[in-house]
């Protein structure tokens, strides 16, 4: 079992996504930053779907009631067990009565706690990935009890180091493919859209990041149609909203653009007040 | 009838197949006809598939993949797709109460359309409405069917909290919201059917293609039915619906 002594600011398990209940409106949820949550499963040779636990902006305090192996990836958020330093990216040995925690965000938005075997929260309609109206909690609460793989054979510390690029935490370039209703758009709104840099606002979350620059718009409403955790929508005011990975499964507003996998990872580490630059890619 | 399909690549592992955009029973039936043709050929491949008005989405399980090829094999899949005829479509009774208790909105649509409250009703519970496909929330029915004469447009400023079970219209459409959830919507009534439940192995009983009545209930019965559902003994009512 983890104790959460302290919850963090947002903190939710999340697996890669509930996936086969999008006709009845489930969202896909899962890891905001796919890249980080993979390779903090697979330093553990864990199966790519075990059960993380995603921070955001900062970390919780976590008391480990037996032995486990961990890992840390994504943001660094300088995290310590029992007041010593740990480092991102390289297999943790914890025993009982252990405690995580973390100190100041240095980069990156969001970091992954993975544990040996994944943790073993409830999983509802195939996944545990928390969201308010298909899981009971929706994020992990001070005084949770998060059930945890048992673990007897420990992997050595620091055996396993990350070698795979990480990501880029300082790049603007966001990679796109055109959307649905692209073709729609004219030449100038085209210009603007590709040759702007546009903020992150700070209404952005795991549902949709939101832009703060507009753009004009000359596009109507279309028939509500599927969308997709990457789509970027232009609403009727001209506003650039980038879906995430727990946006609703359909939409009315023109789909413009089509953030590729990697950026939507990428993405997840910029907070508000970041800058981006959408590039156009051929599919 | 075939129609002129478009097909987009629409991420690195999904293709988005586009009929025209129109809100068209025969399209929902292409669209639904072409989908189980799909899951019939592909699902070893999807990851999910799913529709909406005018659209089908197919996601696939890996990224690597051809496009055109895969594009052309769907492209003759459609081709030569015929009518399914196992489609089994429902037609299900959703009790709800009309009352100015539930329905805080019944008052203003009636001063604004110069129509009794009790006429509202009856146009409201004499149309058959379809399913065309579920979005926005977990088990958010998008029904086609509503009569012309209610047709009013959403609030300016959403609500901030609309109570789970509020039947509602907005602009030309109707709908029931399945949970609690800010919306835009006019509120005429309450239903105590649950359409989303994540106890169930399904979890929303409705499919696209089904067909929706509304039955208005007093006060008494949305009680008795409320109780009825937490004890499970509760079973809404419903038919096989072949057109």
């Amino acid at each position: 079992m983890v104790k959460v002594l302290q919850s963090g600011l947002y903190s939710t398990i999340q697996d890669l996504g509930r996936f086969g209940f999008q006709h009845l409106g489930v969202p896909c949820s899962g890891v905001m930053d796919q890249h980080s949550a993979r390779m903090a499963n697979l330093l553990l040779a864990n199966d790519a779907n075990c059960a993380v636990l995603e921070l955001t902006g900062n970390g919780p305090k976590l008391e480990f009631t037996s032995n486990t192996n961990i890992v840390i990836t994504g943001a660094n958020m300088l995290p310590m067990i029992n007041d010593n330093s740990v480092l991102n990216d390289s297999v943790i040995n914890i025993k009982g009565n252990d405690i995580l925690s973390f100190g100041k965000r240095v980069y990156g938005l969001r970091s992954y706690i993975a544990v040996k075997g994944g943790f073993k929260t409830k999983a509802v309609l195939g996944s545990r990935s928390m969201y308010s109206k298909i899981t009971k909690e929706s994020t992990i609460k001070r005084g949770d009890y998060l059930p945890i793989a048992d673990c007897d054979v420990l992997l050595e510390p620091n055996l396993a180091k990350l070698k795979v690029p990480n990501i880029d935490y300082e790049s603007k370039v966001i990679n796109v493919f055109k959307g649905p209703e692209f073709d729609l758009l004219n030449i100038s709104t085209i210009k603007k859209l590709l040759e702007k840099e546009f903020k992150i606002s700070n209404s952005s979350n795991r549902m949709a990041y939101s832009l703060n620059e507009s753009i004009e718009n000359s596009l109507n409403s279309i028939l509500t149609s599927v969308v997709i955790p990457g789509t970027v929508q232009l609403t009727p005011s001209g506003q650039l909203i980038i879906l995430m990975r727990d946006c609703q499964v359909t939409g009315g507003y023109p789909r413009v653009l089509q953030l590729s996998e990697e950026s939507i990872n990428k993405l997840s580490q910029r907070s508000a007040g970041n800058s981006i630059k959408f590039r156009l890619k051929a599919q | 009838m075939k129609y002129q399909l478009q097909y987009k690549p629409y991420n690195e592992n999904s293709i988005l197949i586009q009929w025209p955009s129109l809100i068209d029973e025969n399209i929902l039936s292409d669209i639904l006809n072409f989908n189980q043709i799909l899951r019939d050929n592909l699902f070893k491949k999807i990851l999910y598939i799913n529709n909406a008005y005018n659209s089908l989405l197919i996601v696939y399980k890996e990224c690597e993949f051809n496009f055109k090829e895969e594009i052309k094999s769907m492209e003759s899949l459609y081709s030569s797709s015929l009518n399914l005829s196992n489609f089994q479509y429902k037609l299900w009774e959703i009790p709800v109460c009309y009352d100015v208790s539930f329905g805080v909105d019944l008052e203003l649509l009636s001063r604004e359309k110069q129509m009794s409250i009790n006429d509202m009703v009856s146009k409201h519970t004499s149309s058959l409405y379809t399913v065309y496909f579920i979005g926005f929330l977990p088990g958010f029915m998008y029904l086609g069917g509503l009569n012309s004469d209610l047709y009013f447009p959403r609030k300016a400023s959403p609500r901030q909290y609309i109570a789970k079970g509020s039947v509602a219209i907005g602009g030309m459409q109707t709908g029931v919201y399945p949970t609690s959830s800010p919306g835009g919507w006019n509120i005429i009534g309450n239903t105590p059917i649950l359409f989303f439940d994540v106890t169930k192995d399904s979890p929303c009983f409705v499919s696209a293609g089904d067909k929706i009545k509304f039955v208005a209930i007093d006060h008494n019965e949305h009680e008795l039915i409320t109780k009825q559902i937490a004890s499970g003994s509760y079973k809404i009512k419903n038919h096989l619906y072949n057109g």
